[in-house]
């Protein structure tokens, strides 16, 4: 209605431009009768970015959009400032690690394995950490492949192979969407009492996080690096799911406007998370030795424990020392000490 | 070759949507996918103007520019067609198209879509010309036969004009001389970047 309103409202102000366009506008213009021309109505639309639209006798409202000029700056986010984006910062992040990982190498345990462990991540949460990242990765390669795939894999794969892997991709992606979306709720009320911030992230970022030498800073059970990580996870993957369900729902809460914007979020914040995610994964492997045991056993090795997140693995310690003590006789598997 | 081209006199348009009409029959296009229809601008008021759109086989196809399959191609006349066995449903062509052509026979089931579908200028696809195989998939082939598209053939009062570009512009431009008024040619800036100069 109001688009409608907006072009009646062009119209009027148009006689005088439609006049001066040479067009054949021989016949005296009868008294409120706008002369309307193609052209001109085409060209303020897409000056203004608006679309001309008006009534079908079908019975589908979304048909009743003649011309939306929009399409045009969506073709050109999708092919140029996309690509370049997301190829920039996957290429990018995956060159600064190689180069972190040949400089620096993996950073060892300090005093190498004490040979006891303690828990630091439960069943649960090691759990939604793998329904999250398995999803996740599978999301953004089918993801990357709707932007990349046809000008790195078709070339390879050819148009039938690479049509069919597509197409497997986007009921992966479709599908992946809810378990993702469950692991990102679930992990939020998991962790965010740990991921507060607090006193301890500002010393730990003005120390760089010990990822350029120098002494390790103390850290909690999530160090600000990883609660950076924590609520570009939670908060991105937020706004990814919500914008992703717009997309898989067409129509049903966007008109196209909508729908287009919906996908410029999405694949944004989606190739920057991936970017993020690869850091992420590089620390969590090869990155710093005795991490993957916390996601893998769940159990860490408490040299590795007091050495990135010291305060925790001290609380850890003293309570499972209270808790023997409570108890005599009865010895923890794992226990320190 | 021809670069083929549609063009909508809206001083001429009735709406009458017998080029829906004949378009729907044609092609036998199934329930809830329309590959061409008639939109009216100002309905009720002065100006009121209907205008018979569907594909306009843009110059430089935004469709075929950011399909994720490149499952698009442009025939030696200038008709820009679609490979239904590649494509995913993915809806990109439909975010990208200027003229919402692009539709989806399946739009309300979880994003799946199914296979695009739009005006084919009456050219079929891929698929071998005037065969089974191909009507199913894209409907008759009447470009094959030698014949221009059905909803201009039958359109009753001439407004809706498809064929050559040149000859249908020299066909307009005649029109708008001899009657003294135009109103332009739809969707042609949007589409080929140029306009009917009278």
């Amino acid at each position: 209605m109001r688009r409608t309103l907006l072009i009646a409202a062009l119209l009027l102000a148009l006689p005088w431009l439609a006049a001066t366009q040479g067009q054949a506008q021989t016949a005296p213009a009868a008294p409120g009768r706008n002369p309307i021309s193609a052209e001109e109505l085409e060209l303020q639309s897409a000056l203004r970015g608006g679309v001309v639209d008006g009534r079908v006798s079908i019975p589908n409202p979304q048909a009743a959009v003649l011309i939306q000029p929009e399409g045009r700056d969506w073709r050109a986010f999708h092919n140029v400032t996309l690509a370049w984006v997301g190829g920039i910062a996957v290429l990018g992040m995956l060159g600064v690690l190689v180069l972190y990982h040949l400089v620096h190498g993996t950073t060892r345990i300090a005093g190498g394995r004490s040979g006891s462990t303690i828990l630091r991540f439960p069943t649960i949460e090691r759990a939604n950490h793998w329904m999250v990242a398995t999803s996740f990765v599978v999301l953004a390669l089918s993801g990357l492949n709707l932007t990349f795939g046809r000008h790195v894999l078709l070339p390879l794969l050819g148009p039938e192979a690479f049509a069919a892997l597509s197409q497997w991709g986007k009921y992966a992606h479709n599908f992946l969407a809810f378990p993702f979306t469950l692991g990102i709720v679930v992990m939020l009320l998991l962790w965010v009492k740990d991921n507060l911030p607090t006193w301890v992230d500002w010393e730990w970022l003005k120390a760089g996080g010990g990822l350029f030498g120098g002494a390790h800073p103390p850290a909690e059970r999530f160090n600000a690096g990883q609660k950076l990580m924590f609520w570009i996870t939670v908060l991105g993957g937020g706004v990814v799911a919500a914008t992703g369900f717009l997309l898989l729902f067409p129509f049903a809460a966007t008109d196209i406007a909508g729908m287009q914007l919906s996908h410029m979020l999405h694949s944004i914040l989606a190739v920057l998370m991936i970017a993020v995610i690869l850091g992420h994964i590089y620390i969590g492997t090869l990155g710093v030795e005795g991490a993957w045991d916390a996601m893998s056993t769940g159990e860490v090795d408490v040299n590795w424990a007091l050495q990135h997140h010291r305060l925790w693995a001290e609380a850890q310690l003293a309570r499972e020392r209270a808790e023997a003590a409570a108890a005599p006789g009865a010895v923890h598997a794992g226990a320190a000490d | 070759m021809a670069r083929m081209k549609f063009l909508c006199d809206s001083d001429r348009c009735i709406e009458c949507n017998a080029c829906v009409t004949a378009c729907k029959n044609e092609h036998e296009v199934p329930w809830g996918i329309n590959r061409r229809r008639v939109v009216t601008i100002n309905d009720g008021r002065p100006g009121e103007r209907s205008i018979s759109m569907a594909c306009m086989h843009c110059t430089d196809a935004p469709c075929a520019a950011v399909c994720p399959v490149s499952c698009f191609y442009t025939t030696a006349d200038a008709i820009v067609l679609h490979d239904k066995d590649l494509c995913i449903g993915c809806g990109y062509c439909f975010y990208a198209c200027p003229f919402g052509a692009p539709q989806y026979p399946r739009v309300g089931n979880f994003g799946s879509r199914g296979k695009m579908d739009k005006c084919t200028f009456c050219a079929g696809g891929p698929q071998q010309d005037n065969t089974r195989a191909e009507y199913i998939q894209y409907g008759s082939n009447r470009i094959a036969e030698g014949k221009l598209p059905l909803c201009a053939e039958m359109c009753s009062t001439k407004a809706l004009l498809a064929g050559d570009g040149e000859i249908i512009a020299t066909i307009y431009r005649e029109r708008v001389q001899r009657r003294g008024y135009g109103s332009g040619a739809w969707g042609w800036r949007t589409a080929y970047r140029e306009t009917v100069s009278i």
